[in-house]
């Protein structure tokens, strides 16, 4: 039901041929553009209102080393989010990444009581991650099916895989220096290893996203495939490259966690993929694709990893820090559906005024 | 209609009997009618939760919050029954229903009012039910000494020579084929689902059946709540975690349509037994139960690779439209 | 006879775009009633109204002598008129019956009547001798089945008005004749037929009376039976062709592309045709002929069953758009919002994306060398927009096409391949096309011009390429193209059987 009216709003009648000229001062952002810069303005006063919420809420907060610290709890997740943005900007959606990140820890375990040492063990872990993540974008590129409904069943398959391999037990005998990656600083500082990490990954997607070919051609994917295709883009071959980045990142994730804990348990980041899919949308990446910044979901991971610092210290259990984060998860879809629908009512009135 | 029972029910139904043929062979007392009762009790959760899971998948979306739906009304109507035990039963798994529906609802209203995609919503409600559930328990867990006689025995109790669970099972199943097939709404879910399009065009209200069907599962998933709590005579901040996949499992494998609008009770039921059977074969044959996660997950992306693999070509034949 | 449906002044203003200005219409019942028209003309604005997509800007709509105006298509539909839009309104998992029945299910005490339902459906396929099994699922017919069924749909809700649009694209000459019988039988027992055309010989068969659109006006109607194919061109196109169209005789270099025996299964077979350097081969045919699909195989959309490709007389395979945009060719698809352009993203993001790796250094994208492109082919083109940095949905349709032709254009091809470039657009920025069109063969630029617009392809081309049913059924040269010859070979299949005789 292809409706002209909500495709086209016009400024020159067709009648008006004459000499083409153009207007000079190019129109600084599209309405686009506008949107999300709004929406990292939003998040950033959010982040004051938890940093100030939480500083009121305990002494412990507003602390250099223990908000440097605090980190290590959410850099793991933070890290997902990076490729994720990639693949919900183009359109999928991965829910299987916490499965791949169990998984590829069991398989840390195995090598490690076999006895491999730590760069051994950190090639494993990223090995893993990325061909658990190419599967997935193998499955839906080669079939064209529903990233929804692969990622199902990839969530489970590699859980079970996982279950089956571990068990009840645990793997604990991780060698020493493995530590260093989810527990370490940077020498002579206070700063965790993991933060660094995210920052450089951070600057590379941002780069990667905003800057390059790769990235144009990411959005065209989301904004309209079809085009993409018909304009030469290789739309298959950059979701598969997306999935696997996102199973690569799953890796690493895997790795920091696993060397954090010290140990593979059986419910290494059960429910993980809501928090790294919520840390997405909320930075204003659109679930629908074809939208979002960098800037936006590294607030977002700091907004929720502060929220649910803050929380802990006020001993809130985690289950219940779940409650909060479904809820940030909805509202933050609804939020711009209500805006797009309030901005659609006042276009249709000044339509109807003016007609 | 009755011509809905197609091929791939039919193949499931011979998939199943392979299975048991195969599983009998290593093992002589499956087959025993002790055994398949019990794998029929089983199962009987899993039918009831699924059947809600069908509905929400025919109109094209996708429940994930029944576990925690069924981990918080198991949770309520636990604690209640600890602090009264003279309420009547029937009240009891009513109030579950209700609380159920109340959940349900909420997904549904995200759904069609907020244009929320289920997978979001529901991936959504998913914590924040289960979160519900430790606020409401406080940490602590019902055991079966505190549930009182009647609340724990009516899942190990006998209506005519027929185990209540199964029972229920097949009632639920009878209501809801009626529903699906004999009625006007019931076959506007089929249409929703099928082409939201097309259902606008010939008068289909599309947002109430997206509603309607959220609401239903949550309705099932809170008579499921009570039934699990009771049968397993616990109440757990973790009860029936990850129940949601098997749901799924059991409707994909069952022949429903992942992308909407086409899958049947039969189908939902022949899945759900046999995803109850290899449960129950994995424990006889003495395989670790660990597999069984495995092999569910396996068995939803096989099948629904399979199942898309089958609908294209199937398409395909049907657009070359032309011999030349 | 007095009308049934009567429309008086009926406008469509869209912003920018006067899709219908004052137009008049009137059917009786019992009769067959030819909208004809070019493309752009306001037929499918037409159609939309009369089924409830959206309302008129003016004008008044009469059904049986009373004033109506639909909110839905649902209300449309109760009215009493039915629009076959075959696809977009099947459920391909449900049975015929309920296909037919669904949003209306004959109840029996709140139960569904399966039996009593199947039983309509029998005798309303039987009163039309449709032989399709009801309890078949809408997926497993071919595509004049599913349009047979959406007929009966629209008998079984008692309509009175039935709207087909282009009804007989994709089918057989068997189950055109078959079609022909159902709409006489419909006519016989007092419905009222519009039927939307491009097939003269097809109007000139089945309908009583016609009314043609241009530009979005009423320009005529009358009898069939007093009119003759030349006058209704005419009143199609207004002017003499030769006044239309800007073409200059370009002497003609070597051969840019050649096509032999191109093959997609199914769909065409043995397409062969040579395209040389300052040519404009035109492609004529009806729709579903074939002509977008084989552009898309020399594009490397979709796989090729058979045949070759040369470029530059050399062998070339092609096996996806970048293979294609390597040598040269470049596409200017059919649906400008699907597949043409990115609607949100602005002009400048539109018009470089197919040369976006050229234009970066190693991977990183350099702003200025964007702009530049956008700007050296949106002033070539004349886009009248806010800037360069302006979203392409903010701008007309007749902009939107000149962005997607920028775009393309800034491949530099030596093969531009144009599918209904001008579709949807209005009178003046047509002509820019065309002109800009000629300017492009005048710079040894190869041409190739798929059109459904008749007097388009007749003023354009140096050579026309006529498919009917996924062959080539004609190929003739400038001079000696004439309507009628072109109209024949489009509508005659390849072994010599007309089409609709």
């Amino acid at each position: 039901m292809a409706d002209q009216d909500s495709k086209t709003t016009e400024r020159e009648t067709p009648s008006s041929a004459g000499s083409p000229r153009q207007i000079e001062a190019p129109l600084r952002g599209a309405r686009l553009r506008n949107l999300a810069t709004q929406w990292e303005i939003l998040l950033v006063y959010l982040l004051l209102v938890v940093v100030i919420g939480n500083s009121l809420l305990s002494p412990y907060f507003l602390n250099a080393p223990n908000l440097l610290d605090s980190t290590f709890n959410f850099m793991e997740k933070a890290i997902m989010a990076l490729p994720m943005m990639l693949v919900i900007i183009c359109g999928d959606i991965d829910i299987s990444v916490a499965s791949n990140l169990a998984l590829t820890s069991v398989f840390m375990g195995m090598a490690a009581t076999a006895g491999a040492p730590t760069p051994v063990l950190v090639v494993i872990g990223l090995a893993a991650g990325s061909i658990l993540g190419w599967f997935n974008g193998f499955l839906i590129t080669r079939f064209a099916i529903p990233s929804i409904a692969v990622t199902i069943g990839t969530l489970s398959l590699y859980r079970g895989i996982a279950s089956v391999i571990l068990g009840d037990h645990a793997y604990t005998g991780y060698p020493k220096p493995f530590a260093f990656f989810g527990q370490g600083y940077i020498p002579a500082t206070h700063i965790p290893f993991e933060l660094v990490l995210f920052a450089a990954l951070a600057a590379v997607t941002g780069f990667l996203l905003h800057k390059t070919t790769f990235g144009r051609k990411v959005y065209a994917i989301g904004n309209n495939p079809t085009t993409a295709r018909f304009s030469g883009v290789k739309v298959d071959r950059l979701r598969l490259i997306a999935f696997t980045l996102n199973g690569l990142a799953a890796g690493i994730a895997s790795v920091l966690l696993t060397s954090r804990v010290a140990s593979t348990r059986p419910n290494i980041a059960t429910g993980w993929e809501l928090d790294v899919i919520t840390t997405v949308v909320l930075g204003g990446v659109a679930i629908t694709g074809g939208k979002g910044t960098i800037w936006g979901v590294v607030l977002s991971v700091f907004l929720l990893g502060f929220m649910q610092f803050g929380m802990g210290l006020v001993n809130i259990p985690g289950q219940v820090m779940n409650i909060a984060t479904g809820f940030i998860l909805i509202i933050a879809i609804m939020v711009p559906e209500l805006i797009r629908r309030a901005r659609n009512r006042a276009s249709l009135a000044r339509l109807a005024a003016r007609g | 209609m009755m011509g809905l029972l197609k091929r791939r029910e039919t193949s499931l139904l011979v998939i199943i009997l392979v299975v048991v043929a195969a599983v009998t062979f290593r093992a002589h007392d499956f087959l025993s009618p002790g055994n398949f009762e019990y794998i029929l009790k089983d199962s009987s959760i899993l039918v009831i939760v699924s059947i809600g899971q069908l509905l929400v998948i025919l109109t094209g979306g996708i429940d994930l919050s029944v576990a925690s739906t069924i981990g918080f009304t198991g949770m309520s109507v636990a604690l209640l029954n600890k602090a009264d035990p003279g309420i009547p039963l029937v009240i009891i798994v009513l109030i579950s229903m209700v609380i159920g529906l109340a959940l349900g609802s909420f997904n549904g209203m995200l759904v069609s009012v907020f244009n929320i995609p289920p997978i979001i919503t529901t991936l959504g409600t998913l914590s924040i039910y289960r979160g519900f559930v430790i606020v409401l328990s406080g940490g602590t867990w019902v055991s079966a000494d505190q549930m009182s006689a009647p609340f724990r025995d009516f899942p190990q109790g006998y209506l005519l020579g027929i185990s209540n669970m199964i029972s229920i099972a097949i009632l639920i199943s009878l209501v809801f084929a009626a529903f699906l097939y004999l009625t006007r709404t019931g076959r506007e879910v089929y249409g929703a689902g099928g082409s939201p399009i097309a259902a606008q065009y010939v008068g289909i209200n599309v947002k109430k059946i997206n509603f309607l069907v959220f609401a239903l599962s949550g309705i099932l998933s809170g008579l499921a709540g009570y039934l699990w709590v009771a049968f397993y005579a616990s109440a757990a901040n973790d009860s029936a975690t990850g129940l949601e996949l098997q749901t799924i499992a059991a409707c994909v494998v069952g022949g429903v349509s992942i992308m909407g609008g086409s899958g049947s009770i039969v189908g939902v039921l022949l899945g759900s037994i046999f995803l109850g059977i290899v449960k129950n074969a994995l424990t006889v044959i003495r395989i670790s139960p660990f597999w069984q996660v495995a092999i569910q997950g396996f068995v939803i992306l096989l099948a629904i690779v399979v199942n898309t693999v089958l609908d294209r070509r199937a398409q395909a034949s049907m657009l070359k439209r032309r011999v030349l | 006879m007095d009308s049934i449906l009567t429309l008086k002044g009926v406008s469509k203003d869209f912003p920018g775009i006067k899709a219908l200005d004052r137009v008049d219409l009137s059917v009786r019942p019992g009769e067959v009633h030819a909208l004809i028209g070019e493309n752009g003309a306001g037929k499918s604005t037409l159609v939309k109204i009369l089924s409830g997509v959206f309302p008129p800007t003016e004008g008044v709509i009469t059904l049986e002598g009373k004033p109506i105006s639909f909110r839905s298509p649902h209300e449309s539909q109760a009215a009493g008129i039915s629009a076959i839009h075959q696809e977009a309104t099947m459920f391909p998992e449900l049975s015929v019956t309920e296909n037919i029945f669904m949003g209306h299910h004959l109840k029996a005490r709140g139960i569904v009547g399966w039996r009593s339902m199947q039983e309509r459906t029998r005798e309303l396929l039987d009163s039309l001798q449709i032989k399709i099994n009801p309890r078949a699922k809408v997926k497993t017919l071919s595509f004049a089945e599913r349009q047979m069924v959406e007929i009966v749909k629209a008998l079984s809700i008692n309509t009175k008005i039935v709207i087909m649009d282009e009804p007989t694209s994709a089918l057989t000459l068997r189950e055109v004749e078959h079609l022909y019988t159902i709409i006489r039988q419909l006519a016989a027992s007092g419905k009222a037929i519009i039927f939307i055309s491009h097939k003269f010989e097809e109007i000139f068969e089945i309908a009583d009376s016609y009314t043609v659109l241009r530009d979005g006006r009423w320009v005529g109607e009358g009898k069939v039976a007093e009119a003759t194919v030349d006058t209704i061109v005419r009143m199609m196109v207004g002017r003499s062709l030769d006044q239309m169209y800007p073409k200059s005789e370009i002497p003609l270099g070597e051969v840019a592309l050649k096509v032999e025996g191109l093959t997609r299964n199914g769909i065409f077979k043995d397409v062969s045709f040579e395209l040389r350097k300052g040519e404009i081969l035109g492609f004529f045919g009806l729709v579903g002929a074939g002509r977008s699909e084989v552009m898309r195989v020399v594009f490397g959309i979709d796989p090729a069953d058979g045949g070759q490709i040369s470029i530059d007389g050399k062998r070339v395979e092609i096996r996806s758009p970048s293979d294609a945009m390597r040598h040269g060719i470049a596409l200017v698809p059919e649906d400008r919002q699907l597949q043409g352009a990115i609607l949100p993203m602005n002009i400048r993001e539109n018009t470089t994306l197919p040369i976006i790796g050229s234009l970066a250094s190693r991977g990183v994208l350099r702003r200025d060398a964007e702009t530049a492109v956008a700007q050296r082919y949106g002033t070539l083109l004349q886009v009248k927009s806010a800037g360069w940095e302006a979203a392409v949905n903010s701008l007309s349709g007749g902009n939107q096409q000149k962005v997607v032709l920028a775009k393309w254009l800034a491949t530099e091809p030596r093969v531009l391949v144009l599918d209904e470039p001008t579709k949807g657009i209005d009178v003046a920025t047509k002509a820019t096309v065309h002109k800009f069109i000629s300017d492009l063969a005048a710079e040894a630029i190869a041409v190739i011009l798929v059109s459904s617009e008749l007097p388009e392809i007749l003023g354009m081309s140096d050579n026309i390429v006529v498919m009917h049913e996924g062959r080539i059924t004609a190929l003739m040269s400038r001079g000696e193209a004439t309507p009628e010859k072109v109209i024949l070979a489009a509508t005659t299949s390849a072994g010599g059987e007309r089409s609709s005789l």
